[in-house]
């Protein structure tokens, strides 16, 4: 098969079955910006709700469900799959390959955290959402009313596989498939923090699998693993989820991190600096991250031993991250700052950022947590660090990267008023929280009376939101307006100093024609400096083999979810048939060969679409 | 164009600031942890203020790079074109950002690990003579057992003030968190373990106590009061309340006691009498607020006994609206005001 009759398939068909790392991105980007969309809607009526006191908008049970589902979504549904977009469209040219190392597992990564997500979602449809809160701590999950918990429970396992798939793949892509020359020391920190992320998922996850096994055992076949009554300890549950939870805040930052660290120094136009050190920062902070999960459990009654360790390894965290703060800044000393939005995002980062480092050690003080604890200044602590960390990276990203993913520039100056009004509304919204909690406002409340000195900071909060939502509809408006008139991208719009840039905008569909030789740090930048207009390549043009498009992914999904949707309504006929589709799935994946095509060398356009 | 653009940010500076100044405010008094008035919520301003201190120490440092790498590293439009040095690193100043955060975080760490177990001293073996209270949370209200005095109660926790007053905490239901800001710190109520933790009032006054784990839609409404008095105070209402009698006193009371026996007492007990699975009533004429979040008037409680899902959603007690007419209603009233134990 030649590479032109692949391109002749339908559309719908191609989209289903592509395992092009590139389309599996904005796939990947795609759903995650519908989701941040619902997230954000979500967002938006719980603030609405706490706009006065005692206001009744939207209800108790209601408001429950939404603050649920606002957690659940915006760090599964919307801060992952963002993640693993940039990570797909970005990682494999930025180390010079031309794809994963698992093009078919990327695909099936990304149909089952669909499937997950899509069945996530539809208990809003089919009798009420998930309404205990984005942990789920038993025995409120285990107790709930209702299918909106087996919703949470099946959709997160069911996207939480997808995620693992989608971790190991990205280990073994950066270990195995960079270009002659990339060392290890020579890779851009966007690759080397998503391949600490990707293991950080590999030994995470698990935990998350584990916790919400049980809570589907307790719920669905009636075991007692949480149940007190029958000498469960809901405790156990709790350890379970923060094993898991707490590296998945570095999971999601630490990619972010890698952007800024790009961002700036391509804005700085200087190499970043303290580049070991901040490799090395990297590594440290995944690495403590799996030692500090009881500060989320510091008012559990672990007693004073358990909570003394855990606060001393919470401080340390704080070095790490100092580092990377400082190198930042120095990256910026003494260079040359401009700033589109997407440094505006980047440097608007990093004093919100701090903010939120700050209260993160006030937060590791057990002491002290007694009493922030649950309260709105967790609420504030982790929104700075999510927000003003994660969010910021993936705007950030957004306008950096789409020429390179879309062929096409953003609008600036939209960016620009997005970009202020989402800073101003996100201080706007979380920096009175910071009192609230303080004042004795616990989390996760559906109102608070009046009388009680809450009122002001929950107002500005509400119209902080607003601002933010505002700024997010103008960046709608510019996707859509880029999209339809776009103005088209140059290879190399940013002056870039990674592999990325020295290809075509948006990337063919083998990526490198000759795969590049790589000789030293920014590479791009290196060969530019040397006047060259293209990387140098390091094998002869050949023909290249690509791999095979599957619908086999989407099917093994599909499988998934009617086997999950059918267990919620313990219809066992349809859930087994849902796991025979599953199983079919991966039968005929083992007894079909798959022997991919080529694209032949005299169909490559003129220079192999490199260089300017 | 480029200084244009940073001279529309600071406008935006007096806007917060007028935000920040509104928000100085330290709270309710009986509600914040800013104006601590207990020993343990003391211990833990402190060290909130000290990490406070040390954290705008550091981040006075960031933002002084910050603007000064703002301000006179930018790039001056297109034509600027001259490529910076490229800076590998600095061995010194990594070394420097590595260490004074150590011991900046030392500092914080020794102070930190020492209040941590101050805060623990005396639970495990409580102290001759203290005043120890178990307090069970419910699915919306909280239960509190005085097992050395014979008193139970609910709601209204009373404590003696100017000593340490140690807690057992448990649930009853699903996971809650037993919080008095102003006092002190939050415990959480595990079903499977019992938590133990101290208070210290150190004036007489009453505080406010909310529930600090989600645990149901009316997981906002959880509050109570606590009502911290005198040592000797406090005894008396004691052995009032070990005395309190559940006799009405009026017609129209007495009338209310027999609908109390026959419709309430199987969960709401008065005195040692009836069940548990809704809050004692011994004191129930003392208490300010009905339910923890209505205040104490007639009509707010015939309007509680019809439908209690109006005002704390998801809560287990019946409404009562089809089987109680309205005089029935007031004589139930009648004689749930009646039970008082103070003057």
């Amino acid at each position: 098969m030649s590479a032109h009759a692949y391109k002749k398939k339908n559309p719908i068909w191609d989209w289903l079955t592509t395992v092009d790392h590139k389309k599996i991105g904005i796939l990947y980007l795609a759903s995650g910006a519908f989701f941040f969309l619902i997230g954000g809607l979500e967002a938006i009526l719980l603030r609405v709700q706490l706009l006065y006191p005692e206001f009744n908008f939207v209800g108790a049970e209601t408001f429950n469900q939404l603050l649920t589902m606002h957690g659940t979504t915006m760090i599964f549904l919307a801060a992952m799959p963002l993640i693993f977009g940039f990570m797909n469209a970005i990682i494999p040219l930025q180390i010079g390959a031309r794809d994963v190392a698992f093009p078919f597992l990327n695909s099936l990564g990304f149909w089952l955290f669909s499937a997950g997500g899509i069945l996530l979602n539809l208990g809003w449809f089919m009798g009420g959402a998930a309404d205990a809160g984005w942990t789920g701590y038993a025995p409120l999950s285990t107790t709930s009313p209702g299918n909106g918990v087996d919703f949470y429970v099946l959709g997160l396992q069911v996207s939480g596989i997808g995620t693992l798939i989608g971790g190991i793949n990205f280990l073994v892509t950066i270990i195995n498939m960079r270009a002659p020359g990339m060392t290890f020391m020579r890779m851009p920190l966007f690759t080397w923090s998503s391949f600490i992320t990707s293991g950080l998922i590999l030994f995470a996850f698990p935990a998350l699998t584990i916790g919400l096994a049980l809570l589907m055992f307790d719920r669905l076949f009636g075991t007692q693993f949480f149940a007190a009554e029958a000498g469960g300890n809901p405790i156990i549950y709790e350890h379970l989820f923060w094993i898991f939870g707490h590296p998945e805040v570095y999971i999601l930052v630490l990619p972010a991190f890698g952007m800024f660290s790009e961002i700036i120094a391509t804005f700085a136009r200087k190499r970043l600096f303290g580049y070991s050190a901040m490799v090395f920062a990297t590594a440290l902070i995944g690495f403590l991250g799996f030692m500090v999960w009881v500060h989320h459990m510091f008012t559990v009654g672990l007693g004073p031993i358990a909570n003394s360790i855990f606060a001393v390894a919470t401080m340390l965290i704080a070095v790490p991250t100092g580092v990377k703060i400082f190198n930042w800044l120095f990256t910026m000393w003494g260079g040359k700052v401009s700033f589109p939005t997407a440094n505006l995002f980047a440097v608007g980062f990093i004093p919100s950022f701090v903010l939120g480092g700050m209260t993160g050690v006030m937060l590791s003080v057990p002491p002290a947590d007694y009493q922030y604890h649950d309260s709105y200044f967790v609420v504030a602590h982790f929104h700075y660090v999510i927000v003003g960390g994660v969010v910021f990276g993936l705007f950030a990203g957004m306008y950096y990267w789409w020429p390179k993913i879309f062929g096409t520039v953003l609008n600036e100056v939209l960016g620009k008023l997005h970009f202020w009004l989402f800073f101003i509304g996100f201080h706007l919204t979380f920096f009175p929280m910071h009192f609230l909690g303080l004042m004795g406002m616990p989390r996760r409340v559906y109102t608070y009376l009046s009388g009680q000195s809450l009122d002001e900071a929950n107002f500005a909060a509400t119209i902080g939101a607003f601002l933010m939502g505002l700024a997010t509809i103008i960046m709608v408006w510019n996707i859509i307006q880029t999209a339809v008139k776009g103005k088209k991208a140059g290879n190399d719009p940013w002056d870039g100093r990674t592999l990325e840039w020295a290809i075509s905008s948006p990337a063919p569909e083998y990526n490198f024609a000759q795969t590049p030789l790589v000789r030293g740090l920014d590479a791009w930048w290196l060969e530019k400096r040397a006047g060259n207009k293209a990387m140098v390549p390091a094998e002869p043009l050949d023909d290249i083999h690509m791999p095979d498009a599957s619908i086999l992914p989407f099917l093994l999904s599909l499988g998934f979810f009617i086997a999950s949707l059918a267990a919620i309504f313990a219809n066992w006929a349809i859930a087994i048939g849902g796991l025979g589709v599953v199983a079919l799935a991966m039968i005929l994946r083992s007894v079909i060969d798959y022997h991919g095509y080529h694209i032949h060398k005299e169909d490559l356009p003129d220079e192999g679409g490199e260089g300017k | 164009m480029q200084m244009k653009r940073w001279r529309n940010a600071w406008r935006f500076l007096p806007l917060l600031s007028v935000i920040a100044l509104t928000l100085t405010g330290c709270g309710n008094e009986q509600l914040t942890t800013l104006l601590p008035k207990g020993e343990g919520s003391e211990m833990q301003f402190n060290l909130m203020m000290l990490s406070l201190y040390i954290m705008i120490g550091v981040f006075v440092v960031v933002a002084l790079i910050y603007t000064i790498v703002l301000v006179r590293f930018r790039r001056r439009g297109e034509s600027d074109n001259e490529i910076p040095e490229q800076t590998e690193g600095n061995v010194v100043l990594e070394i420097l950002w590595t260490v004074v955060p150590i011991i900046l975080l030392l500092i914080l760490a020794v102070p930190t690990v020492m209040a941590t177990f101050a805060l623990d001293e005396g639970t495990e073996k409580v102290p001759e003579g203290a005043t120890v209270v178990k307090v069970t949370a419910h699915q919306y209200w909280w239960e509190f057992e005085y097992p050395d005095l014979g008193v139970k109660t609910a709601q209204d926790l009373y404590i003696p003030s100017g000593e340490r007053v140690y807690f057992e905490l448990a649930s009853k239901d699903v996971l809650h968190s037993f919080w008095v800001p102003t006092l002190g710190g939050k415990m959480d109520t595990n079903t499977a373990t019992v938590n133990k933790m101290w208070l210290n009032a150190q004036e007489p006054g009453t505080y406010y106590g909310k529930c600090a784990e989600l645990c149901g839609p009316a997981h906002a409404l959880m509050d109570f009061k606590v009502i911290a008095q005198e040592k000797e105070d406090f005894e008396a209402w004691a052995e009032s309340m070990k005395e309190a009698s559940s006799q009405a006193s009026t017609d129209q009371a007495a009338q209310g006691e027999e609908i109390f026996a026959n419709s309430c007492i199987g969960c709401h007990a008065v005195g040692a009498d009836g069940g548990n699975t809704g809050p004692n009533l011994t004191n129930f004429g003392d208490r300010e607020k009905v339910a923890g979040i209505l205040d104490h008037t007639d009509e707010n409680i015939k309007a509680w006994i019809a439908k209690p899902s109006e005002f704390k959603p998801g809560n287990n007690m019946p409404a009562f609206e089809d089987q109680l007419n309205d005089e029935e209603l007031n004589a139930l009233v009648a004689y749930l005001n009646g039970l008082k134990v103070e003057e």
